[in-house]
């Protein structure tokens, strides 16, 4: 269960990116979070592992307050979220195994990482995740190597292999063709069942969050204007969530207080 | 549709947008240039003088002659040893220091640090580090290996910080947020997109070395430049050619070397 209350994002002195956004995930829910760029998306999937740090407010995960860690226990809170990014991010010139294996250094000693000494568990660990994705023949090439939707599944089996409670993917199908997209959703559906697993998907593809998710969660100017069903995304939420062009947002936006914010 | 634009021909905008910048500097190059030729003295006297002389060392340098080639390849050993030796001990120095002096993985005072430690070895050029060393070590190879390892550390670890800063951060993002350690993530995310680079600037690295170990040499830090040096002190001229041909062929071989190496890295 995830739950954030009043989080507050601010760059310096800029209009926040986050005013005040409240958001409940409760366990074994895919749930897409749709917006215009520079809604804030982003920005709200990178405060709950603190790759930006929050300006105010709380984010709990599972009854642990996240937003007042610091060194190793933030650490050590990370590890149980895993991420999911657009760009894949995985090390290009390492192979698809030692790709997979990162997302256990941070529960592996200094030693092992310095020498590359995975586990056997790890290894087989692995093997199972890379056979559930398809991607098990591939262990020794290279990253780079692979098509955009199979780097996709070793970055979905990395962070799978961190045992996370949560997963957080950050428009993981924007850089895809049409069919690797709809593959990679298929997944990460098919796989917060498995393991029941709440996801937070940002997206940009409304039909795709209407197909494989149970609900959406619509972002503007920083805050939630809609979270219903699929079914309840009719035309005139749309509007509110994706309407004016974004001189017509940064006029809002300046109304609002002072000036624009595109993050 | 937009009546601002009343002509359709186009022209490269100026690289100096201000027209008066932009002539006013041509027209100080221009002064300057036509002053400096006007008041350089040229003694053509003196030059014509030069090229008998010239003349006379390369006429007594053909042919070349190799018959001392005991002493040319012991000479050749020291150089390739120097070489050698200060490119291992530069990397090891300099690898540590690019990453104090990358602005991006590094906090400020040790970023402060490690740029401070490239600016000082890069301050001088080796011939001067190497006249101090000898001055401090005595004469001798020993000189020209602390000499080149200043060196090396000067443009490796500098071009190696460069690359760092360079780097695609998603990678360190996505290890970061896995809850890895900061040393493992250097380890995982930053030395694999330097690694190509790193190899590149080592062969490159001592390349140079071998060619710089020739130089200072000369001021008697050891290696093939000392032997160069006692050849032309004794008027030995086609010793000194032979050796100069020598010095020229191993540069080539071994730039032929680093340039295939190089292109097989990926």
């Amino acid at each position: 269960m995830l739950r954030i209350q009043q989080l507050v994002k601010r760059y310096g002195h800029d209009e926040p990116v986050l005013k005040g956004l409240d958001l409940e995930v409760p366990d074994e829910s895919v749930v897409s979070i749709i917006g215009a760029s520079g809604a804030g998306k982003s920005t709200l999937l990178r405060c709950i592992n603190r790759l930006v740090e929050p300006t105010s407010g709380s984010i709990e995960l599972n009854g642990a307050e996240l937003t007042r860690l610091h060194g190793n226990e933030l650490r050590k809170a990370r590890r149980r979220i895993g991420m999911i990014f657009q760009g894949f991010n995985l090390v290009d010139r390492l192979t698809v195994m030692e790709n997979v294996q990162c997302g256990r250094l941070g529960y592996i000693p200094y030693w092992r990482a310095a020498l590359r000494k995975y586990s056997t568990e790890d290894i087989d660990r692995a093997y199972t995740l890379m056979e559930r994705v398809g991607i098990a023949h591939y262990a020794n090439k290279r990253a780079d190597e692979l098509s955009g939707g199979e780097r996709q599944r070793v970055g979905v089996v990395r962070a799978l292999m961190q045992n996370p409670e949560i997963l957080l993917a950050d428009e993981p199908t924007a850089s895809l063709d049409p069919v690797s997209s709809r593959q990679i959703m298929e997944l990460l559906q098919t796989l917060a069942q498995e393991l029941q697993l709440p996801v937070l998907i940002n997206i940009h593809n409304v039909a795709e969050a209407r197909e494989y998710t149970q609900r959406i969660v619509g972002m503007r100017f920083g805050r939630l204007i809609f979270d219903g069903k699929p079914e309840d995304l009719d035309q005139s939420a749309m509007d509110t969530v994706y309407s004016g062009t974004p001189a017509e947002d940064r006029q809002q936006a300046e109304q609002d207080t002072s000036k624009a914010v595109v993050s | 549709m937009n009546d601002a634009t009343p002509s359709r021909t186009w022209r490269k905008p100026p690289f100096i947008a201000n027209p008066w910048l932009r002539w006013g500097l041509i027209v100080v190059a221009l002064i300057y240039l036509s002053w400096a030729a006007s008041t350089l003295p040229f003694d053509w006297t003196r030059v014509s003088q030069g090229m008998e002389r010239a003349a006379r060392i390369f006429s007594g340098a053909f042919p070349p002659n190799f018959s001392r080639h005991d002493l040319l390849i012991k000479g050749f050993l020291e150089s390739l040893q120097i070489a050698i030796l200060a490119t291992l001990l530069g990397l090891a120095l300099s690898v540590p220091i690019a990453f104090m002096a990358a602005r991006n993985i590094a906090i400020k005072p040790i970023y402060l640090i490690g740029r401070a430690l490239i600016i000082i070895t890069r301050s001088f050029h080796p011939v001067i580090v190497a006249i101090l060393f000898v001055k401090a070590v005595g004469f001798g190879p020993v000189a020209g290996i602390l000499t080149l390892t200043i060196y090396s550390i000067g443009f490796v670890a500098k071009m190696l910080a460069e690359r760092i800063e360079e780097i695609d951060w998603g990678q360190v993002e996505a290890l970061r947020a896995s809850g890895t350690r900061y040393l493992t993530v250097l380890q995982f995310a930053v030395l694999p997109q330097i690694m190509p680079r790193q190899i590149g600037l080592s062969i490159y690295q001592l390349d140079s070395n071998l060619r710089a170990s020739a130089v200072v040499g000369i001021v008697g830090a050891g290696g093939i430049g000392s032997t160069l040096m006692n050849a032309f002190g004794r008027y030995d001229y086609d010793f000194a050619l032979a050796i100069t041909l020598v010095i020229i062929a191993v540069i080539l071989v071994s730039e032929a070397i680093s340039g295939r190496i190089r292109r097989a890295i990926w």
